[in-house]
C-alpha cells in the first residue's frame, strides 16, 4: 500500500487553475523525484497537500497519507502530521531558520512538539542529530547561531530539524539547488544515506536531472501543471517517451561525450493564465498534430512500468531529437 | 590569436569588520592572477562562491581597479576609471549580470533601454536609433512587436536577450557575462547559451563566461580557468578539463556533478566547506579539503606550472602527475 496517495489534485488561485488534477503515490520508503521547469507546479502539488498553501487557494482532490485525508483536514489534525509524519526543507535554508534564535532551541522546539523530549533528553538528542547530519563538533556548536554557520552547514541543520519528527516522509524542495557544486554533492550523499539508514520515503523536488537520478529510485516530469510521464530512472533517461521530456534532456549539456551545440526547447512556459488548447506542451511540440491542439491526453499506464500523456510518444528519442547540425562547428 | 587583455599578478582586496573594538580584517578576494584572454575566444571561469571569479571579472572590465597588478588591454594599460579614455573603453566592454529584472529599468519599454546607451555615447544619429534598436531586437531573437513592451510583461529569458541586445549596441569586442543563464529554467538557458555561442562566431566577440555550472561551460567555452580562493588552480582547453582533470580541487569539482541518468559514478567527496577568504589557509588554500595533501602542501603556496598548453597548481602533480589517480576518476 502507499504511504501517501493524490488523486486528482486540482489547485487554483483567484480562478487561475494551476494544478490540474495531480495523481501521484509515493510507497513506503520510497524516493521519487520531481522534475520540470519554474511555475510547472511541482512545489505547489506538495504545498496543497500539506496545507501551507495561502487561504486564497482553491483546493480540489484527494491527497490521503495511509488512508487519512488530508485536504480540508482540521488544522490540529495537520499539524500532527506536518513534521511529524510529513517533514519539509526549502531551497533556502538561512530563510527557513530562525537568525535570533540559536540553533539547538530551534532543534529543541520541534522534538518537544513532536517527539515530547525535553531538558536533558532533548538536548543529548539535538546533539545526535547534528552529529548524524555531519555537523563537526556538534557539542560545542549547538549553540551557535545560523548565521555562524556556512550554507551547505544550514541545510544540514534543516535536515535535522526535519529528522526530529521521525517522518515517514521527507520532502525537499531544491534542497541543492543554493549550495556549491562540492557542497551539493555532499548534501545529496548525506540524503541517500539517511533514507537508506531511516528507511523513510522522499520526495525530492529539483529541477537538476543530475541531482534527480543521484537519489531517487522514480521521477515524474511535470509541465503546466500535469504528470506529463513518469517511470523509473533508469527507463525514464534511457527511454523517454513524451516529447517534453526528451526535450528536458537534450537541452542539459553532459560533461561527457563530444562537445555539442545544446538543444533548446523552442518558445517558453506557457501563461496559466492563457493555457493553449489541448496538450499545454503541443506550441513547442515537433510532433504535434492537429488533435493534440484540440484534445487533452490523458496519463496512461505503459507496458513498462511508466506512465505517459501523449498522443505521439517518442519511440527512438536519440535518433528523432540528435540532427547532425547538433555538432559543433570546430 | 592576438592578446586582448592581458592580467599579469592582478589582486583584489577588501578591507571589513572594521569597528572601534576590532581590527579591522583584510580579505583577499583575488591574489595574483596571470591571465591572458585572445581575441575572439570564450574563456570561461569556474569555481565555488567566494572564489573570486565575479571580483575578477569586474577588474577584467576595469571597473574596479586592482589593489596591485596591470591589466592592458591591445597591449596598453588600462585608464584610470572616470578619466575620459576610460569611458571611451567603456564601448568596447560590457558586462551582463544574473539576474536581468534587477539589471533593467522597469519603467521603461525594452526598445528606450536598447536604445539608451546609443543615445548616450551619441554614436548613431537619433533618428537612426530607432531601426538599429530593431536590428539588434532581430540578431538576439526578439519579435519587432515586443518592443513596446516593459520588463516584466517578459520571460526571465527574454529578458538575458534584452540585457544581451543593450550590450550589444555599442558592437563591443569584449563581453564579460556573470552567471548569465543561472537565474533561467534549462529549456530557456540552452537558447540563451546558443545565442552567446552565435555571436561569438558572427560578431568575432570575445567573452569571459563565469559560471558554477560546468556542464555548461564546457560546452560553450574554449578555454577554462578553475578559481580556488582567489587564485588560478588550473586553466586548459574546456574539452581536456573536464576529460582529464589534473588539480585535485578540478578532480573533485567534476566529480561532484551528477549525471542526468546515472548520478554520481565514480566520485571525490570533498570534506569540509570552502574556507573562508578572510582565513586563508597556509601553503596550498586547498590542503585542508586535498586527499593527496602532506606537509609540504601546507608549508608550501604551489605555483602555476605550465605543461604543454595547460597550467596547474600543485605540488603533487610538479613531483610526479598522478595518472592512476586520473584513471580512477575515469574508468
Amino acid at each position: 500500500m502507499s504511504l501517501i496517495w493524490i488523486k486528482d489534485l486540482r489547485v487554483s488561485f483567484d480562478g487561475v487553475q494551476v494544478l490540474h488534477g495531480i495523481n501521484l503515490q509515493v510507497g513506503k520508503g520510497e524516493s521519487i523525484g520531481l522534475v520540470g521547469e519554474s511555475g510547472c507546479g511541482k512545489s505547489v502539488t506538495w504545498l496543497a497537500a500539506l496545507g501551507l498553501l495561502p487561504q486564497r487557494a482553491q483546493i480540489s482532490g484527494s491527497v490521503t497519507l495511509e488512508g487519512r485525508e488530508l485536504v480540508n483536514a482540521s488544522r490540529g489534525e495537520l499539524e500532527q502530521v506536518r513534521g511529524g509524519r510529513i517533514a519539509m526543507i526549502f531551497q533556502d535554508p538561512s530563510s527557513s531558520l530562525n537568525p535570533v534564535q540559536r540553533v539547538g532551541k530551534q532543534l529543541d522546539e520541534s522534538l518537544r512538539l513532536h517527539r515530547g523530549l525535553s531538558g536533558a533528553t532533548a538536548r543529548a538528542e539535538a546533539i545526535r542529530l547534528l552529529d548524524l547530519v555531519g555537523i563537526p563538533s556538534a557539542k560545542t556548536r549547538i549553540d551557535l547561531y545560523p548565521h555562524e554557520f556556512s550554507g551547505g552547514q544550514c541545510q544540514r541543520i534543516m535536515i535535522a530539524m526535519a529528522l526530529a519528527g521521525e517522518p515517514d516522509l521527507l520532502i525537499a524542495d531544491e534542497p541543492t539547488t543554493a549550495l556549491d557544486a562540492t557542497i551539493q554533492a555532499q548534501i545529496l550523499d548525506l540524503l541517500a544515506t539517511i533514507r537508506h539508514e531511516t528507511g523513510m520515503a522522499m520526495v525530492f523536488i529539483s529541477h537538476d536531472l543530475g541531482a534527480v537520478s543521484a537519489v531517487c529510485d522514480r521521477a515524474a516530469v511535470m509541465y503546466a501543471g500535469r504528470v506529463v510521464e513518469q517511470n523509473h530512472i533508469g527507463e525514464l533517461f534511457d527511454n523517454p517517451r513524451h516529447p517534453y521530456t526528451v526535450g528536458l534532456f537534450e537541452a542539459i549539456p553532459e560533461l561527457q561525450g563530444p562537445r555539442r551545440r545544446l538543444q533548446p526547447i523552442n518558445g517558453t512556459v506557457p501563461n496559466p493564465r492563457h493555457l493553449p488548447r489541448g496538450c499545454a506542451f503541443s506550441p513547442r511540440c515537433a510532433h504535434a498534430s492537429d488533435f493534440c491542439r484540440s484534445a487533452q491526453p490523458a496519463l496512461l499506464q505503459q507496458p513498462d512500468g511508466g506512465q505517459v500523456a501523449c498522443f505521439h510518444p517518442v519511440r527512438d528519442p536519440r535518433r528523432t531529437f540528435s540532427p547532425a547540425s547538433a555538432e559543433l562547428a570546430a | 590569436m592576438s592578446v586582448l587583455l592581458q592580467a599579469s599578478g592582478l589582486c583584489q582586496q577588501y578591507t571589513t569588520g572594521k569597528t572601534l573594538f576590532k581590527h579591522p580584517t583584510v580579505v583577499r578576494a583575488v591574489d595574483s592572477i596571470d591571465l591572458e584572454i585572445r581575441e575572439g575566444e570564450i574563456a570561461g571561469i569556474v569555481g565555488e562562491s567566494g572564489s573570486g571569479k565575479s571580483t575578477l571579472g569586474r577588474m577584467l572590465l576595469g571597473i574596479e581597479p586592482p589593489y596591485r597588478g596591470e591589466l592592458t588591454w591591445r597591449g596598453a594599460p588600462m585608464p584610470a576609471p572616470g578619466t575620459p579614455e576610460w569611458r571611451r573603453l567603456r564601448r568596447e566592454m560590457q558586462l551582463i549580470f544574473q539576474d536581468p529584472l534587477a539589471a533593467l529599468d522597469r519603467r521603461m519599454t525594452i526598445a528606450d533601454q536598447i536604445g539608451e546607451p546609443l543615445e548616450i555615447h551619441g554614436l548613431v544619429p537619433r533618428e537612426a536609433i530607432r531601426n538599429r534598436v530593431s536590428e539588434l531586437m532581430g540578431k538576439v531573437g526578439l519579435r519587432p512587436d515586443q518592443a513596446g513592451r516593459y520588463p516584466h510583461e517578459l520571460s526571465g529569458g527574454q529578458r538575458q536577450r534584452v540585457v544581451i541586445a543593450r550590450a550589444l549596441a555599442m558592437a563591443p569586442k569584449f563581453l564579460v557575462c556573470d552567471e548569465p543563464v543561472s537565474a533561467l529554467d534549462v529549456s530557456i538557458q540552452a537558447q540563451v547559451v546558443n545565442l552567446l555561442y552565435d555571436l561569438k562566431l558572427e560578431e568575432g566577440l570575445t567573452m569571459v563566461f563565469i559560471s558554477h555550472d560546468l556542464k555548461v561551460v564546457r560546452n560553450l567555452c574554449d578555454r577554462v580557468v578553475v578559481m580556488y580562493l582567489g587564485r588560478i588552480v588550473e586553466e586548459g582547453p574546456a574539452d581536456e578539463i573536464f576529460a582529464n582533470p589534473r588539480h585535485p580541487y578540478t578532480q573533485a569539482l567534476v566529480s561532484s556533478v551528477p549525471s542526468a541518468g546515472r548520478g554520481h559514478a565514480k566520485r571525490i567527496l570533498l570534506q569540509g566547506e570552502p574556507p573562508n577568504p578572510a582565513s586563508r589557509p597556509s601553503g596550498c588554500a586547498f590542503h585542508p579539503r586535498c586527499h593527496l595533501a602532506d606537509a609540504a602542501c601546507k608549508a608550501e603556496a604551489p605555483a602555476l606550472i605550465r605543461d604543454s598548453h595547460r597550467l596547474a597548481a600543485c605540488l603533487k602533480l610538479r613531483a610526479a602527475p598522478n595518472q592512476d589517480q586520473v584513471r580512477e576518476i575515469h574508468a
